[in-house]
């Protein structure tokens, strides 16, 4: 699937305010892999996400696709393959149109012509598509998105996203912005799609008890690099002051700063 | 007489559809119409001279128009020169594309030519009576073209065009390129901005190079009493209808000002103040009006 290769990335080369937010990363994402990402602000999180959607270059390092190079390929052309979903609960949707002409926009990648698609045949299956989020949506399909709660707008962005089935789906704190009710409503439907439509995802969090809780492996970030991953079984056992142990055996420092950004639920 | 007062707000109304494109929907604040309204008009001028086919001349005028949208466009995405200065860019080169447009002239007059409304005048004589056959032709010629935008906005293509200018991350999410859109959107807007300005040169008996001057400014005010006026809506038909009624009524009041303005000792030069005017008042009133909504809701949710 996806691999990194050395991937660096340096900003503002050459000038005082220089800065490695990436060194050297090597990785290796398998199809039907579930990754969560967790590290303090300014790990790198963030900018490997962005990496590897395409809305920045490395530095150095090559990005491939199955054994593709893309690494110089637009956010665009790789979005066709690669969903992604923001923290901001807006970037997903738009606000001045309805949900279902938000849903005939997204139900298809790519350019689109001087077709009209949406039609009552069409409207039936994103209905029936929209019962799968049990917030009664499929009975608002004509009203605007900005009426909506950012909890409604994220599970649509999710939902839309899953039905392109893109091959990788990158989601970058997608329940931080949201209130912990809804944050736990669409991370229970990501973990349900994840696991009926068989994708392949990497989900930022801050949360060290839902990293280990969900998907299959886990990578800590630190200073740019991936400084301890866990998987299969490892990862079953870990708990959250294992992963702090752990942070401070390699790292030699403490995380107590740390703690109070990765919160422990 | 009275007829004049709404064929200009109609003629105009197509470049008001045309800004309405690029301010509302593309979220592009597009200057190049200041050139591209001249243009049309000189294109159309130059073709009449020349013995052009009149519709092909109006379709060469719309071309023109696309043109320099396109030009704006890729100024903006390939030179990563910001939107307004792009504008600004295209708009001060037309100038002297259009004035070599017109032969080297400033002004070619129409008089005595043969043009797109003395053929249909003819043809509508003794049907229409004589001092309507104008307001009707162009009441068709905008209504059909605001109806043909309607269906463009609801395809596919438009519909991502309409999500661009609201959320760009989200169509470049769904694998589109966003410079194609904006070149789409921009080449749309500036060529119904030079057919509008291809039908002025026609009704006013003259292609000017001035013709375009603060044109800009009128196409915004119209746009923003036709939303001030109307309700708000997210049906592109609605908001299309509301631009062509904000070019009528905001023509109506320029048109009033031209010709009776004298009685308050007002000039025609004076009429650029009023538009400025005019806008900073509608943009105060759409505020205050926008501040009581949010007030009317926090009371409501404090209860």
């Amino acid at each position: 699937m996806i691999e990194l290769k050395n991937v660096s990335m340096i900003f503002n080369q050459g000038t005082v305010n220089e800065n490695q937010a990436i060194s050297g990363i090597n990785l290796k994402v398998r199809e039907g892999d579930f990754i969560t990402v967790i590290g303090s602000n300014g790990a790198g999180k963030s900018t490997l996400f962005n990496l590897i959607a395409g809305s920045i270059t490395p530095t150095t390092g090559t990005i491939s696709l199955n054994d593709r190079n893309i690494t110089r390929d637009p956010e665009y052309k790789r979005a066709k393959y690669i969903g992604r979903i923001f923290q901001n609960p807006l970037l997903g949707t738009a606000s001045n149109m309805s949900l279902e002409d938000n849903m005939m926009i997204t139900y298809r990648k790519g350019f689109k012509w001087l077709r009209r698609s949406l039609n009552h045949k069409m409207r039936e299956s994103f209905r029936a598509e929209l019962v799968q989020l049990r917030m009664g949506l499929e009975d608002r399909m004509k009203e605007n998105l900005a009426l909506f709660s950012g909890g409604q707008r994220q599970a649509l962005t999710l939902l839309m996203m899953v039905l392109s089935r893109p091959e990788l789906i990158l989601l970058d704190e997608h329940t931080a912005a949201l209130d912990p009710k809804n944050a736990q409503i669409v991370l229970e439907l990501t973990n349900k799609f994840i696991a009926d439509y068989k994708l392949t995802a990497m989900m930022i969090t801050h949360n060290m008890s839902h990293a280990i809780e969900y998907g299959n492996r886990l990578l800590m970030m630190d200073k740019g690099e991936i400084i301890f991953e866990a998987h299969g079984e490892e990862k079953q056992e870990l708990t959250v002051e294992k992963l702090i142990d752990k942070f401070h055996q390699i790292r030699h420092k403490s995380f107590e700063n740390d703690r109070t950004l990765l919160s422990e639920e | 007489m009275i007829e004049g007062i709404f064929v200009e707000g109609l003629i105009y109304g197509i470049m008001v559809l045309g800004v309405f494109i690029s301010f509302r929907v593309l979220d592009f604040p597009d200057l190049t119409v200041d050139g591209s309204f001249p243009l049309g008009a000189a294109l159309m001028a130059q073709c009449i001279l020349m013995g052009v086919n009149l519709w092909l001349a109006l379709l060469i005028a719309f071309a023109g128009g696309v043109l320099a949208g396109t030009v704006t466009a890729l100024i903006h995405n390939h030179l990563k020169v910001p939107n307004l200065l792009a504008g600004i860019l295209t708009m001060t080169m037309l100038y002297s594309i259009n004035i070599r447009v017109l032969g080297n002239r400033a002004n070619v007059p129409l008089l005595n030519q043969e043009t797109v409304l003395t053929k249909v005048t003819d043809r509508l004589t003794g049907i229409v009576p004589d001092d309507y056959i104008l307001l009707v032709f162009f009441a068709v010629v905008t209504i059909v073209i605001k109806v043909l935008l309607d269906l463009f906005f609801r395809t596919d293509l438009g519909m991502t065009i309409g999500a661009m200018g609201n959320n760009e991350q989200m169509v470049i999410s769904q694998g589109v390129n966003p410079k194609t859109l904006k070149t789409i959107g921009l080449g749309l807007s500036n060529g119904m901005v030079a057919l509008s300005g291809a039908f002025a040169a026609q009704y006013l008996g003259f292609a000017d190079v001035g013709l375009g001057q603060g044109i800009i400014i009128s196409g915004l005010a119209s746009v923003m009493i036709g939303e001030f006026l109307i309700m708000k809506s997210n049906r592109i038909s609605v908001l299309t209808l509301c631009a062509v009624l904000g070019s009528i009524c905001f023509y109506a009041v320029m048109y009033v000002g031209r010709y009776y303005g004298y009685v308050v000792k007002m000039t025609p030069n004076d009429l650029n103040l009023i538009k400025g005017i005019l806008i900073i008042v509608l943009l105060v009133l759409t505020q205050s009006k926008k501040l009581k909504k949010t007030a009317v809701r926090a009371v409501v949710k404090n209860d």
